[in-house]
């Protein structure tokens, strides 16, 4: 099992490394310099916010679940934590923990309606994101709540080329991974994605881990919703037009995990999240209509799955003897 | 008296015909509120404006019944109103030629997105938003951002007149008896080999599979109906609405909101193709009732959140605790 993960992941960052060559080297025929410190702390700028998201996006994909609600939890949570701290820097850390708060709710209510209603996470998520933007588009009509300058901060402040805030992310998806590979919670995510009627009768309490699943994302967003309060100084409940759920599964699919649960991690998504940066700062610096953009990320993302799915057949192909267990497995299901 | 007990239990079942008690919950409250909405004028006006949702979860059914997802028909949609008011610029002459054109681009995305899915082994929510990205990068690329040209007044016919001067009823909507053209199509289309095919691919591929059919083309051929029924819908919506960079946007998820409605099963296998249609109307039918009920249009997001969860959790719950149809369950033994 481990053999075999760590080959995808390897083969991801060895794509990464790939783009950042192939990426560079098309900036310096361009006459420019991918690697000069503006286009470097430009380039880690973006991962921070799409990163928060991916790493909570992982942890309920690998559940064989989905959450299409974390726009607009990120809105909401940077609405919250905007209002709440209304400018006064005594009040950064209540903020924080009502964001925080409001942000694993809304998570928690997604995973009870998937966990214990049985609907499907698709459209259980999409429910409660639209939930929550008839909420945001009827009580706020434009901006509000106020960020003092200090935790302004949290945007803008760097070390060296590296933002606070992409220090921060990667802090969380270090705690991801060993959350993931050394505790149980972690381990019995794996298993409910691979099969979550074996899980179950393997004595794992299924929807309890289900349930942290889509708490921890909807607290990763909840965090995306703070950097997004931070940036612009106040709550914005328009940021969720953005469509930062569709960017955050392209991350992690890009990443290795398998959308159908069970397999990947977070080491993959931040690798997948980096290759999104990059290819953007790329455009960016090399002035590419930002449509053309769209379009090439459409097409990176089909054709790396595309290719994920070719290994995997390849795989199955080699043994015969396990491809016999997985489809028994397989059609147990009801 | 058996057959009462049939008719109750297929309403309150979660399954097809819940959706029919629902719609007809939402019409009597609509009846309530307004007198006047039973009147012809308006119910065609209705029936109009709910066409181009209807004629799309048609197309939704297909390939969600086979067990897939189609997130680019929005896109589509937007890519086809825009492809037509570029390409026609406001000649009448170049209607009929640019609707070919329309219809090939339709059919063709399907095809790629069936393509990609069966062959290339790509989970369908991948592919299609990855169409959807790049058909809305495509679509702005080519016009420089924004929708260029202008419809001809031909092309706008089917979305906005109608046959007038019938008796009783006043105008027909060409939009009505193309959605009802639709609706015979796709139900008429699941009663034939198939349609059969591809419930049973969807409920369960490798059973299917094992007995010969070829699930792989059913589910490319139900991708090229999700296309065309995009490119019928971009027509109406043309017609109807005009031309906006916004047309299509975020059609995909209120299409799948409806199909869901009508107890069509995510994960393919289980629900009818009229049921889903039902579900589409019902969805504009609970539109309606807001508008009479002078709801602030920024609430209808939540409503319809709460509602998709709450219809498609009473389903769950239905099918957990009484098992009415339970499909046959085929034991996979390679042998």
């Amino acid at each position: 099992m481990s053999p075999r993960r760590l080959d995808t992941t390897a083969l991801i960052y060895l794509a990464l490394a790939g783009v950042v060559a192939v990426g560079g080297a098309a900036v310096a025929m361009d006459g420019g310099n991918l690697f000069s410190t503006a286009n470097l702390v430009d380039m880690f700028t973006r991962t921070s916010l799409t990163g928060f998201l991916a790493i909570g996006m992982t942890l309920v994909i690998l559940c064989r679940s989905l959450d299409l609600s974390v726009g607009y939890t990120a809105a909401l949570s940077s609405l919250v934590a905007a209002t709440t701290m209304d400018g006064d820097p005594g009040r950064i850390v209540l903020g924080v923990a009502a964001a925080l708060l409001v942000s694993g709710l809304i998570g928690a209510a997604g995973g009870a309606v998937v966990a214990f209603l049985g609907v499907n996470p698709f459209i259980a998520t999409l429910g409660v994101g639209l939930i929550i933007k008839g909420y945001l588009d009827t009580r706020y009509k434009g901006p509000a709540g106020d960020v003092p300058a200090l935790f302004q901060q949290f945007g803008y402040t760097r070390v060296a080329f590296l933002p606070i805030s992409t220090i921060v992310m990667l802090a969380l998806a270090a705690a991801g991974i060993w959350f993931l590979r050394s505790t149980r919670t972690g381990h019995h995510m794996y298993a409910v994605g691979g099969d979550i009627d074996i899980a179950r009768m393997s004595g794992v309490r299924t929807k309890r881990v289900l349930m942290a699943a889509h708490v921890l994302c909807g607290m990763a967003a909840g965090t995306a919703g703070l950097l997004l309060a931070a940036r612009f100084g106040t709550g914005s409940a328009e940021s969720y037009t953005n469509l930062y759920e569709l960017d955050a599964i392209a991350a992690v699919v890009l990443g290795g995990t398998l959308l159908l649960g069970g397999r990947g991690g977070i080491a993959g998504t931040v690798a997948g999240v980096l290759i999104l940066a990059v290819l953007d700062t790329v455009f960016n610096v090399m002035q590419i209509n930002p449509f053309a953009k769209d379009v090439l990320r459409g097409a990176i993302i089909i054709a790396a799955v595309a290719i994920y799915a070719r290994r995997q057949l390849g795989r199955t192909a080699r043994r015969p003897r396990f491809d016999a267990a997985t489809t028994g497995a397989g059609t147990g299901r009801p | 008296m058996r057959h009462l007990r049939t008719a109750s239990a297929a309403l309150i079942g979660g399954g097809t015909g819940t959706v029919f008690a629902l719609l007809a919950a939402i019409f009597i409250a609509v009846a309530f509120i307004n007198p006047g909405f039973f009147e012809w004028p308006s119910l065609m006006a209705f029936l109009k404006q709910a066409a181009p949702l209807v004629i799309l979860a048609a197309g939704q059914y297909f390939v969600i019944v086979s067990g897939n997802f189609d997130l680019s028909v929005g896109a589509l949609v937007g890519a086809q109103v825009v492809i037509a008011a570029k390409l026609i610029d406001g000649e009448e002459s170049r209607t009929l030629p640019v609707l070919g054109v329309m219809l090939l681009f339709g059919l063709g995305v399907g095809l790629v997105n069936g393509l990609i899915t069966t062959a290339l082994k790509v989970q369908s929510f991948i592919t299609t938003l990855g169409m959807m990205l790049v058909l809305y990068g495509a679509i702005r690329l080519w016009t420089g951002g924004a929708p260029t040209g202008s419809l001809s007044e031909a092309f706008r016919g089917p979305g906005r007149r109608g046959i007038e001067g019938v008796p009783l009823i006043g105008e027909i909507p060409w939009a009505v008896l193309i959605m009802l053209g639709a609706g015979a199509a796709a139900i008429w289309l699941m009663r034939t080999r198939f349609g059969r095919i591809l419930v049973a691919t969807g409920d369960n591929d490798l059973a299917a599979e094992l007995s010969g059919a070829r699930t792989g083309t059913v589910r490319t051929v139900a991708f090229v109906f999700s296309g065309l029924s995009a490119t019928v819908a971009g027509l109406l919506i043309g017609g109807y609405a005009g031309v906006s960079a916004q047309v299509g946007e975020g059609m995909e998820f209120t299409v799948i909101t409806a199909v869901v409605l009508g107890g069509v099963v995510l994960g393919g296998g289980r629900g009818s193709v009229v049921a889903a249609m039902a579900g589409a109307l019902t969805l504009e039918a609970l539109f309606t009732l807001f508008n009479q009920m002078f709801l602030p249009a920024s609430i209808r997001p939540s409503v319809q959140g709460a509602i998709i969860i709450a219809a498609v959790a009473y389903a769950a719950w239905r099918r957990t605790r009484r098992p009415v149809a339970a499909t046959a369950t085929v034991n996979a033994d390679p042998s």
